[in-house]
């Protein structure tokens, strides 16, 4: 029976309104994109480039990557972290390794290592359901990094067990300046970004939210439940792994296996909620937060005067105890996530100059 | 006329409570047919038999003229099963088009690839769900309410948004469990006269369950009445009304 025979009048052309929101939000993404691609890097000088945009940039990437997992396909991972490792220290070994292959596509090559990791360990989530998951993924943790940190092939066998990037190059162009490290993050995290938002507009995502959403309903209502929440973990793995390998040799220069901890894993969790579950943008605003946020602490201390009531000592505690306190406030002022805090404020200006 | 479905001899229990009994009956091809019954007689529980949810203790599930075996959710969506639950079964946080589009997702054919980078099948197979899931908003009049969250829309609304994605791939047998449940007169009357377009446009066999008398006389061309988990009466509307085991079971005696 073909759908031609459904009576009623289609609507096709009503789908796309151009409202106001829309055009507002095609600027913000025009703006993004020249800020980005153009105005940073010529304008952004090392420290900045360094120390604020590189680690926001790698650390949105793998709130992405958590987010496509626990926002969209609504599972859980506290083992976010052992995937960025595994990415780094493929992306390490690839290099070393096989140095005829372009970064590009060692970088490809070491998220879909991360990948796999990622399918091994999402198969618990065939099984297991909700909170209890965090149990396999926080096996992943503790395997993978324990795994690194044991076999000493990983690390070329250097007695430190670090692992330092070799040259970043493409093609021949140096990439070793904090200028050449920040265009290799912003490219990737271009491309990712528009990966991420084709699948999760896709069928794909679809099947995850709906898995999310209500999981009786979605295999009723045909979904392939335990192929996509594989592919769940797959997709996530690979976006996390490139993220480490970022992580590691275009922000760091050098990792270990404890670089990739737990408290990584809890990092790039937090990014995910204050970011927005759901949301592709909020990670890069939940990222700067997490970024960002001791930095200021650290210029606030001073400016306040409080350090001269408070030893240095106790300011190095007090920090994470307000960074804490931030982010509990932060979760139960906006528990949808600055992303929506941002489109709501997105809206009220596009409103805006209807209002007078 | 074939039989679109048969149960024969269903029984199911739950930890030694019997839900169903030796339950059987057919319905015909393009045939609304009424589950009625007490709380608590069996009907959801013979949804659930029916679509894989809960697997029978004994007894088989046939569709058209098929023994329906080893049933799952997903093989039941397979097979051309479409179902809607009892308290709304949505994707709350999704829009209307895309839940409506989620019962399209076992016909997609393009890879993983394909949809992730956006080349090959990927727009043919867009467009095509695109415009199978804006027939059906059309048709369930719902058009205007595509971009909605579904979750924020009023009850009434919801359960044609359900109703809309369990049709959307076109099955052969819809299963409705108290599609009117908590809805007033009107709106009731609204979704009955959808039910039967989509019975008579569509051509789709219906097995619904239904509290509501009247809706049910009026809507279903036969009548299964269930209490505690037997069959006590099965028939034409008329037939059912005047069986005096179901005048006792659950009309009441007089009505």
């Amino acid at each position: 029976m073909s759908a031609s025979k459904l009576a009623g009048a289609v609507h096709f052309g009503a789908t796309l309104s151009h409202g106001p929101l829309l055009s507002v939000r095609r600027a913000a993404i025009l703006i993004a994109l020249i800020a980005v691609y153009g105005v940073i890097p010529i304008l952004g000088n090392d420290y900045w480039l360094n120390s604020l945009i590189i680690p926001t940039i790698v650390m949105g990437l793998a709130g992405l990557g958590l987010n496509l997992l626990m926002g969209y396909a609504g599972l859980m991972s506290l083992g976010s972290a052992a995937f960025m490792a595994t990415g780094a220290f493929a992306t390490f070994n690839l290099l070393l390794r096989l140095p005829f292959l372009p970064l590009p596509v060692v970088l490809l090559l070491s998220g879909l290592i991360a990948g796999l990791g990622g399918l091994i360990f999402g198969l618990p989530s065939l099984r297991i359901r909700g909170f209890y998951l965090s149990a396999p993924t926080l096996g992943a943790q503790f395997f993978l990094t324990w795994l690194f940190q044991t076999y000493h092939w990983f690390s070329n066998n250097s007695m430190s067990l670090v692992i330092s990037a070799p040259r970043l190059e493409i093609f021949g162009y140096d990439l070793s300046s904090s200028r050449g490290r920040y265009l290799l993050v912003a490219v990737t995290a271009g491309f990712l970004l528009l990966l991420a938002h084709a699948i999760i507009r896709s069928r794909i995502g679809r099947d995850w939210m709906a898995i999310r959403d209500m999981e009786v309903a979605a295999s009723v209502t045909g979904v392939p439940i335990a192929r996509r929440k594989l592919q769940a973990y797959v997709v996530s793995s690979v976006f996390l792994g490139i993220a480490g390998a970022l992580w590691a040799f275009a922000y760091l220069g050098t990792a270990d296996s404890n670089t990739f901890s737990l408290d990584k894993s809890f990092q790039v969790l937090f990014i995910v909620l204050i970011g927005g579950s759901a949301s592709l943008f909020g990670n890069f605003i939940g990222a700067a937060f997490i970024v960002l946020t001791p930095i200021v602490l650290d210029i606030l201390v001073p400016v306040l005067g409080l350090d001269n009531y408070i030893d240095q000592g106790s300011i190095a505690n007090i920090e994470p105890i307000i960074f804490g306190a931030l982010i509990i406030f932060l979760l139960i002022k906006e528990p949808d996530g600055l992303a929506s805090l941002f489109s709501r404020t997105i809206r009220a200006l596009s409103i805006w100059p209807l209002r007078r | 006329m074939t039989a679109a479905l048969v149960v024969q001899d269903v029984s199911l229990s739950f930890q030694g409570v019997r839900a169903l009994t030796s339950l059987s009956f057919a319905v015909e091809q393009g045939e609304i047919c009424a589950l009625i019954g007490p709380n608590g007689a069996g009907k959801s529980s013979l949804l659930n038999v029916i679509n894989g949810v809960y697997r029978a203790d004994s007894g088989d599930i046939i569709v058209d003229d098929r023994p329906f075996l080893y049933p799952t959710p997903a093989r039941a969506a397979r097979i051309g099963i479409g179902r809607t639950f009892q308290n709304n079964a949505l994707f709350r946080r999704m829009s209307v088009i895309d839940n409506v589009l989620t019962g399209l997702t076992r016909q997609g054919k393009a890879s993983f690839l394909e949809l992730a980078l956006r080349i090959g099948r990927y727009s043919a197979e867009q467009r095509v769900e695109r415009a199978q899931a804006e027939d059906i908003l059309a048709f369930l009049d719902i058009s205007a309410h595509r971009d909605a969250i579904v979750g924020q829309l009023p009850y009434g609304l919801q359960k044609r948004v359900e109703l809309a994605r369990a049709l959307v791939a076109l099955p052969k047998l819809l299963l409705l469990d108290e599609p009117m449940a908590g809805m007033n007169k009107n709106e009731k009357a609204e979704l009955s006269q959808f039910i039967a377009d989509v019975n008579r446009q569509l051509g789709t066999t219906i097995v619904l369950i239904e509290h509501d008398i009247g809706v049910v006389m009026g809507l279903s061309h036969h009548v299964v009445v269930l209490d505690y988990g037997r069959k006590v009466g099965d028939g034409t509307p008329e037939e059912v009304r005047r069986n005096p085991d179901v005048i006792a079971a659950y009309l009441g005696t007089k009505h």
